[in-house]
């Protein structure tokens, strides 16, 4: 099958899809695929990566986070989750009118941070963030379809991540969205085997293990399989798409 | 054998979860879809291929069955393959594309520039200064000081790499001493020659898919990647496969292309098109001027869609003449390129949409929503801000003669819209202009050419929905939020459905008034 090679180079490289485990059919991994859109994964890095990435030398895109991340295994984090629907677009993650912040500047980075999901409706009576903070307790987001739909901002990855997510775990993902997370390392993009977000609550206590595909609500007992990264891995092998472009020589070294 | 593998991984798709479908797509596909609409987006539904409105005899076309010569590719499948140099691309293909064009704005081109500093050095250099064009049109008329101070971003880094196509903004006060400025960077993109048939256009937004109109590869990117491009001039792009969407018949004349489009989208949902090209072809879409296939691809995204492309044609070469003198080099799709799946309407039995709140792919036939009461009309936006799209809005209020009920707000999306609109002839009005018939309806005054309201955009930002009030707009996308409040409820519809909604104060089928 075409697509699975690159599943493979991944689970070598990063221990998390673990594809000689797991076997996965024909029609989850090439679905999966449907939503990684283009490739290109530069700066691979982030406070989560930084546990399972073991080369320390790959810089990020963005300003660097303040350390709040729940990980407590390699490749695995643990924390709330906070729970939400389909087609959660990039206008209730980052309102426009906060897009004049330029996530590349620190102080700006953390003020995207704290307004993260915010443009989520009133129906969400739980907000992401707590009124007064700048972070969430929240480290891990439940999504159901195509999450990140609508525009290209980079900004909406980044200021989850600048929240202190450290993942979201959607059903599927809009392309833009995905391409832009594994770009800049701001949080982890998983895709669910299944409709999870029907089935946690707000507030859960959840894991995240890479290495076994699999999430656990510890609050109801339950566990969820996940989708390998798919052919995300050459690139995030070399360290990302600078990384990569530079040890085949497209571009100068540094 | 390669063959028969090919087909199969392209063949498989939608039988899983390719395809978001429908309960039933019978002859009223439309309005049954909106009887649904409380649960409109259903997933892992029975399997469905082709929503034929009026078609019945076209079903999928299996690639495998149409005999295969070995080179056959889709339009997209073959500007990538020019673009990595390559004889043939086949769809799942990561390859390394040359790009011609990348587009960035006030909102993104910091960022990128940033990014871009960061990885190639200070001193660092575009790959050719020729191909940035750097476009402010987002948050331009406001005194946010962030958003002032991220065009002087943009004009520092222009200056400092003598970029050729910055169409910068001084003077705020009055855009129209800003010779340079232009306005909404997807149409300012088209107007001043930079859509050229064949070729790849990148851009920091995810409506850059609007210049597929013109028959190339054009998608939207984040900032890491147009960090990259900056500096390497090529990106590492995956080959999507090609959904190929139809559309015959002769359009009437109270239906638009955002009318197609929202159909399309109805149909095949927000994700229905995810990481895939679609492309529209058939005797209507032919018969489309430039502008409105800009609107038809300029909504791709909308589905998901990676890009999407027209055929060139006549059309498209008379609005390129004068506009550019870079030679370029159509190319089409071969007769036996493998589409993913293939979608045929006839347009002639279509009626006027709306997509409810809050997603546009809520679609229902605007005569369905007659009794939503609405306290407001946008027209504007690279999707409905075009001089077209003020010709029939205007059309629509002089063919009533009657004054609007809400208040209708005008936003053009470039000074050269914006020029047409005090200066064009409406056809039938004996020589008035639109501003002239805008006026007599009681609309607003057409503001300053930007993105304005379309996504919300800073506090102070002309017609920004700051209480959560009911909108009838021409833009592309009412998620919560999308023109300010988020608890605003937005109804997209074509300019003839808005104008006729402003007229009374309503959601109106614009046949009330066109026929
Ligand atoms: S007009 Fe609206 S959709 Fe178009 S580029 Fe501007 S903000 Fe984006």
């Amino acid at each position: 099958m075409a697509f699975s090679s690159a599943t493979a180079t991944v689970s070598q490289n990063l221990t998390f899809a673990s594809s000689n485990k797991l076997s996965f059919s024909h029609s989850s991994s090439s679905s999966s695929t449907s939503s990684f859109n283009f490739l290109s994964f530069p700066s691979f890095q982030s406070k989560f990566c930084k546990t399972i990435i073991s080369s320390p030398q790959i810089t990020r895109a963005h300003a660097p986070p303040s350390p709040s991340t729940t990980t407590t295994a390699t490749s695995s984090f643990h924390g709330l989750c906070y729970v939400v629907g389909d087609n959660i677009d990039t206008d209730q993650i980052i309102p426009a009118e906060h897009l004049t912040l330029v996530p590349s500047n620190p102080d700006e980075y953390q003020k995207l941070g704290s307004f993260a999901l915010i443009g989520l409706p009133d129906s969400y009576a739980v907000r992401f963030i707590d009124s007064g903070e700048t972070k969430t307790k929240y480290s891990i987001i439940i999504a159901g379809d195509n999450f990140g739909c609508g525009s290209s901002r980079e900004h909406a990855p980044v200021a989850l991540g600048a929240s202190g997510a450290a993942a979201v775990i959607a059903e599927s993902y809009a392309r833009i969205f995905f391409r832009n997370s594994v770009a800049t390392g701001e949080v982890y993009p998983v895709e669910s085997e299944t409709r999870i977000c029907e089935e946690c609550r707000t507030g859960d206590v959840v894991t995240v293990e890479l290495e076994e595909n699999r999430l656990i609500n510890h609050t109801t007992g339950k566990e969820y399989k996940l989708k390998p990264i798919g052919d995300a891995g050459p690139v995030i092998e070399a360290g990302g798409i600078f990384a990569y472009a530079r040890k085949t020589g497209m571009i100068p070294t540094r | 054998m390669p063959q028969t593998s090919m087909a199969s991984s392209l063949v498989a798709p939608p039988s899983t979860s390719f395809f978001h479908t429908k309960k039933d797509l019978n002859l009223s596909a439309f309005s049954s879809s909106s009887s649904s609409s409380s649960q409109r987006y259903q997933k892992h539904a029975s399997r469905k291929i082709c929503c034929s409105v009026s078609a019945p005899q076209q079903t999928q076309r299996q690639p495998s069955t149409t005999g295969s010569v070995k080179t056959a590719m889709t339009m997209t499948e073959k500007i990538l393959a020019r673009a990595s140099q390559k004889e043939q691309v086949t769809p799942g293909d990561n390859i390394w594309v040359n790009v011609d064009i990348l587009m960035t704005h006030d909102v993104c081109g910091p960022g990128s520039i940033g990014i871009f500093k960061n990885e190639f050095g200070k001193d660092a250099k575009v790959w050719d200064r020729e191909k940035v064009v750097i476009i402010p049109d987002h948050y331009i008329f406001t005194s946010d000081e962030r958003a002032n101070r991220n065009v002087d971003i943009l004009r520092d880094f222009c200056n400092e790499q003598n970029i050729k196509y910055f169409y910068d903004i001084k003077d705020l006060s009055n855009f129209k001493v800003n010779p340079d400025y232009k306005g909404v960077c997807h149409i300012a993109l088209a107007q001043e020659g930079h859509c050229r048939p064949g070729e790849v256009l990148l851009g920091t937004d995810s409506h850059t898919c609007t210049a597929g109109a013109f028959g190339q590869f054009a998608t939207g990117i984040g900032n890491t990647d147009a960090g990259f491009v900056l500096g390497a001039g090529k990106l590492l792009l995956k080959v999507p496969p090609t959904l190929r969407f139809v559309m015959d018949g002769e359009m009437p004349n109270y239906l638009l292309a955002k009318d197609l489009i929202l159909q399309i989208i109805g149909e095949i949902s927000v994700a229905g098109a995810t990481y895939k090209s679609m492309e529209f072809v058939g005797s209507t879409v032919e018969s489309l001027n430039m502008e409105e296939r800009m609107t038809l691809c300029n909504m791709v995204v909308e589905a998901g869609g990676k890009n999407g492309v027209i055929p060139p044609d006549s059309i498209t070469y008379k609005y390129l003449e004068g506009k550019t003198s870079v030679p370029y080099e159509p190319v089409y799709s071969d007769h036996q390129a493998r589409f993913l799946s293939e979608y045929r309407f006839d347009v002639s039995k279509l009626e006027p949409l709306v997509a409810k709140p809050h997603s546009p792919d809520n679609r229902a036939l605007a005569r369905e929503c007659k009794d939503v009461k609405i306290n407001r009309v946008y027209i504007g936006s690279c999707t409905g801000g075009k001089t077209e799209d003020f010709m029939a809005a205007a059309k629509v209020f002089l063919a009533s003669g009657k004054k609007v009920k809400v208040p209708t707000f005008l936003v053009p999306a470039t000074q050269k819209v914006w020029m047409d609109v005090y200066s064009l002839p409406v056809p039938g009005s004996g020589g008035k202009t639109c501003s002239q018939i805008f006026e007599e309806a009681g609309c607003d005054t057409p503001a300053s050419p930007s993105c304005g309201a379309c996504l919300g955009g800073p506090k102070d930002t002309y017609a920004r929905m700051n209480e959560p009030q009911v909108c009838v707009s021409t833009t592309n996308r009412n998620f919560p939020g999308r023109m300010g409040h988020r608890e605003g409820e937005i109804y997209l519809a074509s300019p003839y459905t808005a104008a006729a909604s402003a007229l009374t104060g309503y959601v109106t089928d614009p046949r009330e008034f066109l026929q």
